[in-house]
């Protein structure tokens, strides 16, 4: 039960995007089109599950034992960066395909503040590794559907005839606004 | 350089957030008051300018192919430091703050300004740099925090100027708002240098 | 204009470089750490102490010293203050999960078990709704009341005689929850 209210909380109630203010660079830069949003998604889901298993790996058996908590910020970011680099290859070699498609918002990623956001919060909100690793999939899940939505009204927005001032940023941003509204109406779901 | 058309750089015409669309997620986070605004600003700017003084430093002692795994211990460094000096000083602060201090390290900012800048150009230059960028991204947070607290709390930098009992458009301080005011304050920067002529 | 010679990318110079960066990062750190370790500590021994002197009347030990747990009430902490030798009350840091996360209270039990007061420690609930309850509207309601040992007190919603935040129910709830987490504890395993 303690995970469906993760998995609602995640992806609805507390949008990593809409609500959380995380991962907000891709979510303005990735989202014109929606074949780019689905692939950044895969890409963050991705790299999202796997940096937190192997941050809080680290803060549980390294970090903590030695009394070194507060290199926390260091050793993660360095292990996400690592993170990225090795996927990249690793999918260059096996699934050139798969890094046709995904391979170039792979180093986005690094500086993702969702990546290195959720690492730190599975921390603070002390969960055990299968937790922490739903909570993982839950976010990627709800960025997914932050983006994928918002590429959608973007894709229809470019039809339109948008005021000078108001092209590109702001009108996104307004747009963001409307969508994070809708959310807000999954408040009290749980 | 002229220390004038810096500022004009860092503030307007090449407005880390306005117009880079840079550190998107901290300004929309933290800009609830003005002084979470100003404070993330400046916390920002401290690592900033700390970073861009030691990469300009270490520059040629860098190999190229290591250069964004050393920037980034660096940076995370320099965003440690804050993080203890603040939870140690500023406790209240901190409190507010919250996540979006750690989060530092992934500001593009940051990293952009010592990939395109610090790495190339001498420590005098870098810091001018650090402070001006900083600041203008200071500025744009204190800018949008004042905003939203205006409207959403009707007071500013915590002085309230409306009665106790007055129904203040709480929209803005909840996520949805920070999204319509950013988009609004944009567009009004966009604006303004367009008027300015081409940029 | 680089034309200083810049270190070349060998295997040796890249691992010696990221080395001793590594290892420099680290030294400053620590350092860093060492100095700043008390002054937080400090720091979080203030808040509590001051939770813990808002909700309770006038006392003059240490309540910090003599702090202790109930057994089957993880998490939730008991500092019993004493004036001379009389025993004045009791602060509990108690919590309950509330809209966002766990919202932390400090709720003070005088020596016949009322509430004297509440002070809020931490929570993350809605601005303009939940965070309401740190307001003196609400908090104020629980001066003075007894905790209903069976049920717990609880908001009008639930039959109880709390005025719940409008549109917040969640939020007073988790307040009222962990009043009455404290209570049962206190009733359990209270020492004077």
């Amino acid at each position: 039960m303690e995970y469906i209210i993760i998995i609602i909380g995640a992806i609805f109630v507390n949008n990593i995007v809409l609500v959380q203010f995380l991962g907000i660079c891709p979510f303005l830069g990735v989202s014109t089109r929606i074949s780019t949003a689905a692939g950044m998604s895969a890409a963050v889901m991705f790299v999202m599950t796997l940096a937190t298993i192997v941050t809080f790996l680290l803060q549980s058996f390294v970090l903590v034992p030695l009394h070194i908590e507060f290199m926390k910020t260091v050793a993660f970011i360095l292990v996400i960066a690592s993170l990225v680099q090795m996927v990249e290859l690793i999918m260059k070699k096996v699934s050139p395909p798969l890094y046709q498609a995904l391979g170039v918002f792979l180093p986005l990623i690094t500086t993702n503040c969702a990546i290195m956001g959720v690492a730190l919060l599975v921390i603070k909100k002390d969960f055990n590794l299968a937790e922490s690793v739903v909570f993982a999939i839950a976010s990627a899940i709800g960025f997914a559907l932050a983006l994928i939505v918002f590429a959608g009204i973007r894709e229809k927005l470019e039809l339109l005839d948008v005021p000078e001032a108001m092209k590109g940023a702001p009108i996104a941003l307004l747009t963001a606004g409307l969508l994070s509204l809708a959310f807000m109406g999954f408040s009290g779901m749980v | 350089m002229s220390i004038g058309k810096e500022f004009y750089r860092g503030f307007i015409k090449e407005n880390p957030v306005f117009v880079l669309l840079l550190g998107m997620c901290p300004t929309l986070g933290v800009t609830g008051t003005a002084v979470n605004g100003l404070g993330m600003g400046l916390a920002t700017t401290a690592v900033l300018i700390g970073s861009n003084i030691v990469i300009s430093l270490i520059k040629n002692l860098i190999p190229e192919k290591v250069r964004i795994p050393v920037f980034i211990v660096v940076i995370a460094s320099f965003v440690t430091i804050i993080e203890l000096t603040m939870a140690a000083y500023l406790p209240d602060l901190n409190e507010q703050l919250g996540l979006f201090i750690p989060l530092i390290v992934v500001n593009c900012i940051i990293l952009g300004r010592a990939e395109a800048f610090a790495s190339k150009k001498g420590v005098g230059e870098s810091i001018v740099d650090g402070i001006v960028m900083g600041l203008g991204f200071s500025f744009a947070l204190t800018l949008l925090g004042s905003v939203r607290e205006i409207l959403g709390f009707g007071s500013i930098f915590g002085v309230k100027f409306v009665a106790e009992e007055a129904s203040t458009m709480l929209l803005f301080i909840l996520p949805p708002g920070a999204f319509i005011s950013l988009g609004i304050l944009t567009a009004a920067i966009n604006k303004l240098t367009m008027k300015k002529g081409k940029v | 204009m680089a034309d200083k010679k810049k270190m070349e990318s060998t295997f040796f110079n890249m691992v010696l470089v990221l080395t001793v960066v590594a290892l420099v990062s680290a030294f400053a750190l620590g350092f860093t750490y060492i100095g700043t370790k008390d002054a937080i500590a400090a720091v979080e021994l203030k808040k509590t102490i001051d939770g813990i002197k808002a909700v309770l009347p006038e006392f003059d030990n240490n309540p910090y010293e003599e702090k202790y747990i109930v057994e089957g009430f993880e998490g939730v902490e008991y500092y019993p203050a004493k004036k001379g030798e009389e025993y004045v009350g009791t602060a509990v840091k108690t919590f309950e999960k509330g809209f966002v996360e766990d919202v932390v209270i400090m709720v003070g039990f005088d020596s016949e078990g009322k509430i004297v007061n509440t002070s809020v420690i931490q929570h993350k609930e809605t601005p303009g709704l939940g965070s309401k309850m740190s307001t003196p509207k609400f908090k104020d309601q629980f001066k003075g009341k007894a905790v209903p040992s069976d049920s717990g007190i609880k908001v009008t919603k639930d039959k109880g005689e709390i005025d719940a935040i409008s549109a917040a129910t969640i939020s007073s709830r988790a307040f009222c929850g962990a009043v009455s987490k404290g209570y049962k504890g206190l009733l359990k395993g209270g020492k004077k």
